[in-house]
């Protein structure tokens, strides 16, 4: 493989400095990029480190309430922590439904919000591909497209992000702790990746010379706690990505729904927020009704980019399954299958 | 049925066949000290990298060879305009077992992956870094690959040199005669075969004798085809092989990374290693050809089969002739007055298949039982007892007796193990305590058992142990444990007391680890060794007026743990060290081979078999598909060592399962190259699929197959699994999906 430099900052100082030059990629636990590298997909002149950076690897609560988590947290670490997986169920579910336990120990947090599609025409050097290869085309367009965006894609590029992680942080409010050489900045996640446009070659929202700090959940994201699930449709029980999958967390109150929360992966290039669904949501009955008009209404501008139409049906689908099981309270324990539909653990609610 | 259905207790041979005992290598594997091919790493090692085609049609029109030569450590790079001659064209098939090879013959480019050029360096990093700086220029055509736009043509023979037809009896009429035809197509995609281990060698030279290390799973079969590349007597080639992270056929043939390594051996000077990517195990190294399946199926007032007809379109590449014999699934299963079964191929820009796991019978067996299940609905049938009705007493195809056939016992203890009885007659009126759909599938598991020839040799030492050595191939499936354990029966000694030695070319033939027959064929050869050490031991002990089994004559001789007794008189006994010590004898050697009886094989079939039950568990509304249950039961003969026979039936199942809902790989349409050549985009099971599965074992002797009664059962469970499964989906849903793999949308 092409040789590279590889460097291991000790200060963000360093670390920014090292960024400076523009071939060069920041690796977390490795667990896409160093893929990448081997198909040729990534071709960096220097890899900065940034796992020994100081700081970076706790989970910490602010004065005000809100959570900060560094971006070198391994997944694992994070689903496990007892306070976080308290705070935010829904989060820590969909961290334990993605990939497998090896590459969860590994995985960061950052790396999460910054790993790559995997569209295959993507991950394929020698394809056409307008997000790897600017005006190169989109083969995926004319190819097994099955698994491909029905939502926010255009002609340009029809990939979905493939993280379980983000959808239920889209859908509560989580902002993005940017740092680069004009100082720190906070990104909203819902926003952190982009669609594609007429081009499809920026996928986030860092510039030149920036990278993820940390992630932050505001205090009142906590308060959905007792009614929060990630629900996710796969083809394979484990290590595997979503072909669709729903966060869905509520506030109850008199069985009526004060506030919800709504998110979907797998059908955009960004984990996709559903306000107008919950819009609906609010004061309405905690109900399948309810349920099924959000659903539906979250679904309004879906469109197939290729053989993948199904995928709209199933999404209100699985929109409505995920509040539904949200409206009947979080469960006391993780499910033995996290994030699954074919899960039989106990139904016993923690909050409920 | 027999009401007894509680699984018998096999017979043991005595002291060591039929022990579960856990595998000898299992512990050098865990730890790591086992050594694989790819663990080699001689002085003065080269490290090779193929640089795959990047398009499946056209020609390479330029090789940047300056830029990967400038790298820093890259020392050679091989293309066609340099190539050193080869002893043999590639494009010539003068064996059996010989496929045609992309061996840097020329420009041309017959499938994605196929080598453009060879490049050498002193590390593997640099190696891989020159293969990329090659930057080829290609003029492409485009790919030709599915059943839209390969080409048609007539097949000339099937699988390895088999007929392309076969026809029993009167179809036509038998179809007249029926009082129902089904009629039934069923698609399968193409499946590569994913060992563990990647294909590997490391290959050098010692004058003129080529001395490499390579998982093969036919190890001195495979001497000819290697040295008739280069010039040399067979007997020139050493092969060391003493671990497979898995075979599955695919380490059965030679693949060019083979060949192409020893080319640069020689070339050198110096040892070769080559190790394929994951995603170079897509293209060069075989794989299960995609069919396209037509079945009919006549069957009569009382639901037994009037006809039954299987056609298979089978895939295979541009150059090459391999055929996925899946229509044959049909001659040997069900009892049928006319059966016709027949072939054709479709040429695609792939790389050529080859044997994969059951070649035939899995995506045969796979189709037919769907089609026996739509035909049971039809004919307003339980599955199963559609089947019984149509159990074959007789070979269907030829005739002939069944050399054992205890399927009607699998049927039986896999029915009610399952709880098949209770099985509502319509799809889609089973659900579970979430809601789920539920539906119960089943299948006939269905496999040859066949004998190759092997020899080996075991010798008798001093001390009373024994060294027994042929050259089999441990794929993972067991062979250092079980082939020890037949080789200790003969010899009438404890496993502990017998050193075997395998996977090793300068041992004896052991012939090829395929067709589920190596344990019969090696262990046949293995154990008749035993018994020539225990004749010529007891020719010098009832010789010798010194011996307590002196003048024994006619009265059995026994051996057992290191002595030899006669049978009811067990005073008189000597222990084999004894006797070797008397007669001044350091060692003693005898040999054996393994192959069937001629007589028996003309006058026999001979098959194991099996059957399957499967449930699965629908989501409704989302479509997800689980298997939530599998039972299977299966007759193969005596079983030398239950444990390592359950965990290669399960395999089979599991195998089954991922062949049912998750295996296939796909093709970009416009360069044909793989889009899905790793293991996060090419599905197999994991763990969690699994909800319960169980592999059970029916009592069956077999006094034909061979003297050992042995069977096999390293591809039987495959079979059934996957048709069990689709029937299963169908039974919950009310949906039959004909293209495998099924996926959710299918349901929608």
């Amino acid at each position: 493989m092409k040789s590279f430099d590889y460097l291991r900052p000790e200060t963000l100082e360093e670390a920014l400095a090292a960024l400076s030059d523009p071939d060069t990629a920041v690796l977390g636990g490795g667990t896409n990029l160093l893929d990448l590298m081997k198909l040729g997909v990534a071709l960096p002149d220097r890899l900065v480190d940034l796992t020994r950076l100081p700081g970076l690897d706790r989970i910490e609560t602010l004065p005000d309430g809100s959570w900060r988590i560094g971006a070198m947290v391994r997944n694992a670490d994070l689903a496990r922590d007892p306070g976080f997986a308290a705070a935010f169920p829904m989060v820590a579910e969909a961290l334990l439904s993605g990939a497998s336990a090896q590459l969860r120990n590994a995985a960061t947090l950052g790396g999460n919000l910054m790993q790559a599609t995997r569209c295959a025409w993507f991950q394929d050097p020698q394809a056409r591909c307008n997000r790897r290869a600017p005006g190169s085309g989109c083969d995926a367009l004319e190819g097994a497209n099955r698994g491909h965006a029905v939502l926010g894609w255009t002609p340009a590029c029809i990939a979905v992000h493939p993280s379980d992680f983000c959808v239920p942080l889209a859908a509560l409010d989580a902002q993005v702790e940017v740092a680069g050489p004009a100082g720190i900045r906070h990104v909203p996640l819902e926003t952190f990746h982009l669609l594609p446009g007429e081009e499809a070659h920026r996928v986030t929202a860092l510039e030149p010379g920036e990278i993820v700090l940390a992630l932050r959940l505001p205090a009142a994201a906590a308060a959905f706690a007792g009614h929060a699930r990630y629900l996710k449709l796969r083809e394979r029980t484990s290590f595997a990505f979503a072909l669709l999958s729903a966060a869905a967390a509520l506030r109850v109150e008199d069985g009526r729904i004060a506030e919800a929360r709504l998110a979907l992966g797998g059908v955009a290039a960004r984990p996709w927020r559903c306000h107008a669904a919950e819009v609906l949501l609010e004061s309405a009955p905690a109900a399948p009704d309810s349920f099924a008009r959000a659903a539906a209404a979250a679904l309004e501008t879906a469109a197939p980019s290729g053989a993948n139409g199904y995928k709209i049906v199933l999404a209100e689908r699985i929109l409505a399954r995920a509040l539904a099981a949200a409206a009947a309270g979080t469960p006391a324990e993780m499910p033995a299958l996290p994030g699954s539909l074919m899960d039989d653990s106990d139904r016993e609610t923690a909050h409920a | 049925m027999p009401d007894d259905i509680a699984p018998t207790r096999h017979q043991r041979l005595g002291s060591n066949a039929g022990d579960p005992h856990s595998r000898l290598d299992g512990i050098a594997k865990i730890t790591g000290a086992a050594r694989y091919a790819a663990d080699n790493a001689p002085a003065g090692l080269l490290w090779a990298v193929i640089a795959g085609a990047p398009v499946a049609r056209g020609r390479v029109a330029r090789l940047d060879t300056a830029a990967a030569l400038a790298h820093p450590g890259v020392t050679h790079v091989i293309t066609p305009e340099n190539r050193p001659a080869l002893h043999k064209d590639p494009d010539l098939r003068a064996a059996l077992f010989d496929w045609k090879l992309d061996l840097l013959q020329d420009d041309r480019i017959r499938y994605a992956g196929a080598p453009m050029a060879l490049v050498l360096a002193e590390t593997a990093e640099a190696a891989a870094e020159g293969a990329r700086l090659l930057a080829p220029e290609i003029e492409a055509d485009p790919a030709r690959i599915g059943f839209g736009d390969g080409l048609a043509f007539a097949a000339e023979t099937v699988g390895i040199g088999a007929p392309p037809a076969t026809a029993v009896g009167d179809v036509e009429a038998g179809f007249a005669a029926a009082a129902q035809v089904t009629e039934v197509e069923i698609e399968t995609p193409p499946q590569y075969h994913n060992a563990m281990e990647p294909h590997a060698i490391v290959a050098q030279w010692q004058g003129e004798r080529l001395v490499i290390d390579t998982p093969n799973q036919a190890i001195v079969m495979s001497r000819p085809s290697f040295a008739a590349y280069f010039g040399i007597p067979p007997e020139n080639v050493h092969i060391r092989s003493p671990y497979l992270g898995g075979g599955f056929g695919s380490k059965a043939i030679l693949n060019p990374a083979q060949i192409l390594a020893c080319l640069a051996a020689r070339e050198t000077g110096r040892p070769v290693k080559l190790v394929l990517s994951r995603a170079q195990m897509y293209g060069p190294t075989g794989h299960r050809g995609a069919t396209r399946q037509s079945l009919r199926l006549g069957v009569d007032a009382a639901g037994r089969l009037t006809a039954l007809s299987h056609h298979a379109v089978s895939a295979t590449s541009s150059f090459d002739d391999f055929l996925e014999p899946a229509a044959n699934a049909a001659l040997n299963t069900y009892a049928c007055p006319a059966i016709s079964v027949s072939h054709s191929g479709s040429r695609w820009d792939i790389g050529t298949p080859g044997p994969m796991r059951a070649p035939g019978e899995a995506t045969g067996s796979a189709a037919l039982e769907c089609a026996m299940d739509e035909a049971a609905h039809a004919a307003g049938l339980d599955p199963l007892d559609f089947r019984l009705r149509n159990y074959a007493e007789t070979d269907p195809a030829t005739g002939r007796a069944y050399s054992s056939k205890a399927l009607r016992e699998c049927y039986a203890l896999g029915a009610e193990r399952f709880g098949w009885k209770t099985r509502p007659m319509q799809p889609g009126q089973m659900r579970d305590a979430r809601g789920r759909l539920l539906g119960w599938g089943m299948g006939t598991s269905l496999f040859p058992a066949p004998m190759f020839q092997a020899e080996a040799r075991a010798t008798l030492r001093a001390d009373g142990s024994a060294v027994v050595e042929t050259a089999a191939s441990d794929m993972g499936q067991g062979a250092w444990t079980a082939l020890a354990q037949i080789a200790a029966e003969g010899l009438g000694l404890d496993l502990a007391q017998v050193e075997f030695r395998s996977g090793d070319s300068e041992l004896p033939d052991a012939g090829v680890a395929g067709g589920s027959g190596h344990t019969a064929t090696a262990g046949s050869a293995l154990y008749s060794a035993g018994r020539d050490v225990i004749a010529q031991l007891t020719a010098l002990a009832t010789a010798d007026p010194a011996s307590p089994l002196h003048g024994a004559g006619n009265r059995a001789v026994v051996a057992a743990d290191g002595w030899l007794r006669i049978e009811g008189e067990d005073h008189r006994r000597e222990s084999y060290a004894a006797i070797l010590a008397r007669a001044g004898r350091d060692a003693l050697t005898g040999r054996g081979k393994g192959a069937r009886d001629p007589a028996h094989a003309e006058a026999r079939a001979m098959f194991s078999h099996g059957a399957v039950f499967a449930e699965v568990a629908v989501d409704p509304a989302l479509l997800q598909i689980r298997v939530t249950r599998l039972t299977g039961a299966f007759a193969a003969g005596r079983i030398i060592n239950p444990k390592l026979a359950e965990s290669q039936l399960l395999g089979g199942m599991i195998w089954g399962l991922g062949f049912a809902l998750q295996e296939e790989a796909l093709h970009d349409r416009r360069s044909g190259r793989l889009l899905n050549a790793d293991l996060a985009g090419y599905h197999v099971p994991v763990n969690a699929d699994l909800a319960e599965i169980e592999a059970l074992t029916v009592h069956e002797e077999d006094r034909f197959v061979n003297p050992l009664g042995v069977k096999g059962v390293g591809e039987l469970g495959i079979t059934g699994t996957a048709g069990a499964i689709a029937n299963a989906v169908w039974h919950a849903t009310g949906r039959r999906v004909r293209r495998f793999p099924i996926h959710p949308e299918d349901l929608a």
